[in-house]
């Protein structure tokens, strides 16, 4: 009734059902998604480092990990992107580069979207001091520098993906359970939890099938967000001798086994290609992420 | 109004609007949301602008300043503010004409207030505007807060927003609409969410203003007591289209357009009750927007539609006297024949017998900030099987709290519930399943009560688990039963609450709450978010399901009409404490509570017979530092003396079956109401 009513029945018929409405709905939605360019151009690049993750070497010219007398060759008709101190093909390594990325940082996130929704569920539903408790120990971890727990774990449990995939979904936990905490605390006020109580409904099920549903827009949209922090995490602590372990084609490998070149003359082939793949990759899911965000905020 | 602006030949109407049509444009089509509106309001004139939501009034107040959503147009007609084409104006223009010549008043007062600015300064800002000095114009808007009658606008300017209450807020909201003489003034919906007490004290300060200003008002409204009561002339609107328009007085005592008489035969008044039959209803639904009407926009609605009606769209026709009706069959709107057959046989409530539900002394004290919070002080009353008790109170007098204690979801601090004679647990935990599906709840809202990600299904089913522990193809058959009983087709099955209008919504909700077989449904506002049409329906299911299973009723609204229909017996709360319970219809012919009796006056009739008003001083006072003696006797009109602020009145029985807390005895009371509305008294400081 007020204005703003008035103009949103503008948008979507106030009175009687339309049985198409829903469909409708997620049509529009999947339709705005395809219309924004943010959000095309993201899945683009993530799309193609997919694909190249999926088919790894069997595509690449050469093979990635192949070492050859032909080294440090200056990009040119054999090798488009150069070749390594070793002689490997640089376009051949940057294809098959995104593999162990592309495991680790997506599992790393889906970890720590787990993690995160399960503790902020349980923080922002029961509030008091199963509340108090937990976000004093959120705050105190996200007090560290990432780095520096990453680090100190990969150290202590030696260094292999799966326990990178362990310490980057430990470390994003409680960043993802403060963002699940926040949109909790909105929904556990609506009547529907009350009426969820009063049926004898326990809190694990009001928490995962009453409430759970209703915030998953902005988990997606934290998933993404976070994807583009995994990818970053993992190729600083791979560059860091952390990560990723050689001989693999990685991309931060390839820096690091090379950036030293750097100072002996103009080999910047064998650091620039591989840098920029990782850059397309993270600013093509933050890309996603922007596009998902502005479809779903709306 | 500065001399740049001011228009050549003084324009005869405030505003006119000529066969506008407003679209808004949705996935790529344009939608017809106003067809062909033409209406004039006069200087110095009120119009009310009427009709269900959806039907293009604020649509209509938006178009005229010019502030449709990016996806609304003006496709075609005319808009003329104090004579200015208003179509024509752009940018600094526009934003003059704003400025000066229009203001607009909304319905959610704290919404159009700055919360980070202090009031002086907002107020001020509309003097600044038109290049007065910041001095100059701090003192104008001391001046515009004493013109709406704030006591101490001192105090008030070097507040924020937030610390003042609804009633406030609309008052500084006015004081800054009409700070610079507008030509016309849009009030939409100003008072909708505010308490009838506060409502008749803005509503008396706009028509006070408004008689002395002589602004011309455009008065947008769903209530039609409220538009009986402060406008001249009324518009109705359905479908975007302007169906009768007259004299106010004519148009809602000689309707001549069957939506207007269906709209008057929706809202319970005259005193009618459940116990008199169902209400009428308006069958079907809005037609959605921009559909094609080649006919009449009411028939697929209407019970007098003809062949005509589908094929030839009715002229406005004229009346005689101002009053024009769109319908080919105007002579006959009033013989309507009636939608929903008024026979129901409810069965009479046995008070003999022992009391399904009692509460004894409970209290509630909610902590805040270090502070104790009476919210429920020593309330006690007990409700029957098959019986309807009405709650009664304005915002903040303890309605919601005490349901939700019943139910279970607050704890109370002191006092016991017995059902059927057992104790019952102060939380939910301490309760067994058939005492929680004994007691349920239909909410106010059923948007935040029903789960949007749930289909219908999921929600009744999982009702019908937890609740009568049925499961597989028994719940199936029984969830079917359900639908059907409150009529919710069963196309409807796999629909999301989304999916469904705010009358679908609640039906759901209310078949939710009876999955269990509940002996004692709690309905928190149930029709307060609905429009009059729904708001009947949705009250005749109630009754029905009570004729039907004998389920008790407490039912709490804002909406005394609606109370005095469901309710056989009705508790009046002030501040946590109860001051009167009694029959229905004792409580509303009287002698009643002086609280009561504010709260009955404050209520605008439809039927244009104005009662004594009484009115009640200022705001109710916060529940954390209540009153000394009666907690009333701060805003009391028949305030004794020394003894109202001495000593609490206990609650006693004056006549069978009526209780009340009061110093006056009842035949005092019955003298004095009697002898009309007292005479202002000097306000006692807290």
């Amino acid at each position: 009734m007020s204005g703003m009513t008035d103009a949103a029945a503008g948008i979507e018929p106030a009175i009687g059902l339309v049985p198409t409405e829903a469909k409708i709905a997620r049509r529009e939605m999947l339709g705005q998604l395809v219309r924004s360019k943010t959000f095309i151009a993201g899945a683009v690049l993530v799309g193609w480092w997919v694909f190249w993750a999926i088919v790894g070497a069997r595509l690449t010219p050469d093979d990635p990990l192949e070492i050859t007398d032909a080294i440090l060759i200056g990009p040119g008709a054999g090798h488009w992107f150069g070749t390594d101190s070793l002689g490997r093909d640089v376009l051949s390594r940057v294809l098959a580069g995104a593999s162990d990325t592309m495991k680790v940082a997506p599992l790393a996130t889906l970890l720590g979207i787990v993690g995160g929704t399960t503790l902020g569920l349980i923080t922002g539903y029961f509030k008091g001091w199963v509340d108090e408790a937990i976000s004093r120990v959120i705050d105190a971890v996200l007090a560290l520098p990432l780095i520096v727990i990453a680090v100190t774990a990969l150290v202590a449990l030696g260094s292999s993906n799966v326990t990178l995939i362990i310490v980057i979904g430990a470390v994003f936990t409680p960043i993802v359970a403060r963002t699940v905490r926040a949109a909790v605390l909105g929904e556990r006020e609506l009547d529907y939890v009350s009426a969820a109580k009063l049926r004898g409904e326990r809190a694990p099920y009001i928490m995962f099938a009453e409430i759970l549903p209703n915030i998953i827009g902005p988990i997606v949209v934290e998933a993404t967000v976070r994807l583009g922090y995994a990818i970053f995490a993992v190729a600083g602590l791979t560059f860091l001798g952390f990560g990723v372990q050689p001989p693999a084609p990685d991309w931060s490998l390839q820096i690091a086994d090379n950036y030293t070149l750097l100072n002996a003359g103009t080999y910047e082939w064998t650091v620039l290609f591989p840098a920029i793949a990782i850059a397309t990759l993270i600013v093509g899911v933050n890309l996603i992420a922007d596009g998902l965000q502005q479809v779903l905020d709306r | 109004m500065s001399e740049a602006t001011a228009p050549v030949v003084t324009a005869q109407h405030a505003l006119e609007l000529d066969e506008l049509d407003v679209v808004y444009r949705v996935r790529g089509r344009d939608r017809q949301v106003l067809r062909g509106v033409t209406l004039n309001v006069g200087r110095g004139e009120a119009y009310g602008l009427v009709g269900e939501s959806g039907c293009g009034k604020s649509t209509a107040a938006l178009a005229i300043v010019q502030y449709l959503p990016r996806n609304g147009f003006v496709r075609s007609g005319a808009i003329r503010i104090d004579g200015r084409d208003v179509l024509a104006l752009s940018g600094a223009k526009l934003r003059r004409l704003r400025s000066e010549s229009v203001s607009m008043v909304y319905q959610n007062p704290g919404a159009a207030l700055n919360p980070s600015i202090r009031v002086g300064k907002q107020v001020a800002e509309v003097f600044s505007l038109r290049g007065v000095g910041r001095d100059e114009a701090l003192g104008h808007a001391r001046e515009a807060l004493t013109t709406v009658q704030i006591a101490d606008p001192g105090s008030v300017m070097e507040r924020y927003p937030h610390q003042l209450s609804g009633g406030m807020q609309q008052r500084v909201i006015i004081a800054m609409a009409l700070a610079t003489d507008p030509a016309l003034l849009i009030l939409d919906e100003p008072t909708t969410g505010l308490d009838a007490t506060v409502e008749a004290e803005v509503l008396d300060l706009v028509a006070g203003l408004q008689a002395e200003l002589h602004t011309s008002v455009l008065f947008i409204s769903h209530n039609l007591g409220v538009i009986a009561k402060m406008c001249d002339r009324v518009g109705i609107l359905y479908a975007g289209r302007l169906v009768e328009e007259g004299a106010t007085e004519t148009v809602l005592n000689d309707p001549r357009h069957p939506y207007t008489v269906g709209l008057l035969r929706c809202v319970p008044r005259g005193g009618v009750r459940k116990d008199h039959g169902r209400l009428d209803t308006i069958p079907g639904f809005l037609p959605n927007l921009g559909e094609e009407l080649p006919g009449c926009v009411f028939t697929a609605r209407c019970p007098l539609v003809e062949q005509v009606c589908r094929a030839v769209e009715p002229p406005l026709i004229d009346l005689g006297s101002g009053h024009a009706s769109r319908c080919h069959f105007h002579e006959r709107a009033q013989s309507l024949p009636r939608v929903t057959a008024a026979d129901l046989v409810l069965p009479a409530v046995d008070r003999s017998a022992d009391p399904l539900l009692r509460f004894d002394d409970l209290g509630k004290v909610f902590k805040q900030q270090g502070h104790d919070v009476h919210a429920l002080v020593g309330v006690s009353a007990a409700i029957w099987p098959g019986e309807t008790l009405g709650l009664v109170g304005e915002s903040g007098s303890g309605k919601t709290t005490l349901a939700r204690a019943l139910l279970g979801i607050v704890q109370p601090t002191s006092g016991a519930v017995t059902l059927d004679g057992r104790d019952l647990s102060g939380t939910l935990g301490g309760r067994s399943a058939d005492e929680m599906r004994a007691l349920q709840i239909v909410f106010q809202n059923p948007d935040s009560a029903l789960n949007r990600r749930h289909q219908v299904r999921r929600i009744l089913r999982r009702s019908l688990k937890k609740l009568a522990g049925t499961t597989g193809a028994a719940a199936e058959q029984r969830m079917l039963e359900l639908m059907s009983s409150v009529r919710l087709a069963e196309r409807y099955v796999s629909a999301r609450p989304g999916q469904l209008s705010g009358g679908l919504k609640q039906r759901l909700a209310i078949a939710r709450a009876f999955a269990g077989d509940p002996k004692l449904v709690v309905c928190d506002e149930p029709t307060s978010a609905l429009d009059v049409s729904v708001q009947a329906a949705i009250l005749n299911l109630l009754v029905e399901l009570q004729a039907q299973q004998r389920v008790s009723y407490l039912f709490i609204s804002h909406d005394l009409g609606v109370v005095r229909y469901m309710s056989d017996r009705i508790a009046v709360l002030y501040l946590g404490r109860l001051m009167e319970l009694g029959p229905s219809e004792v409580i509303y012919s009287g002698p009643h509570h002086p609280y009561t009796e504010a709260l009955l006056s404050a209520v605008p009739t439809i039927d244009g017979a104005e009662r004594e008003r009484i009115r009640l001083e200022g705001d109710i006072p916060s529940a954390a530092n209540p009153p000394s003696g009666c907690v009333f006797h701060t805003r009391c009109p028949r305030f004794l003396g020394p003894i109202c602020v001495e000593q609490e009145p206990p609650l006693v029985e004056v006549e069978q079956d009526h209780l009340m807390r009061c110093h006056i005895p009842l035949e005092e009371l019955r003298e004095l109401q009697a002898a009309g509305s007292p005479p202002a008294r000097e306000t006692v400081a807290p």
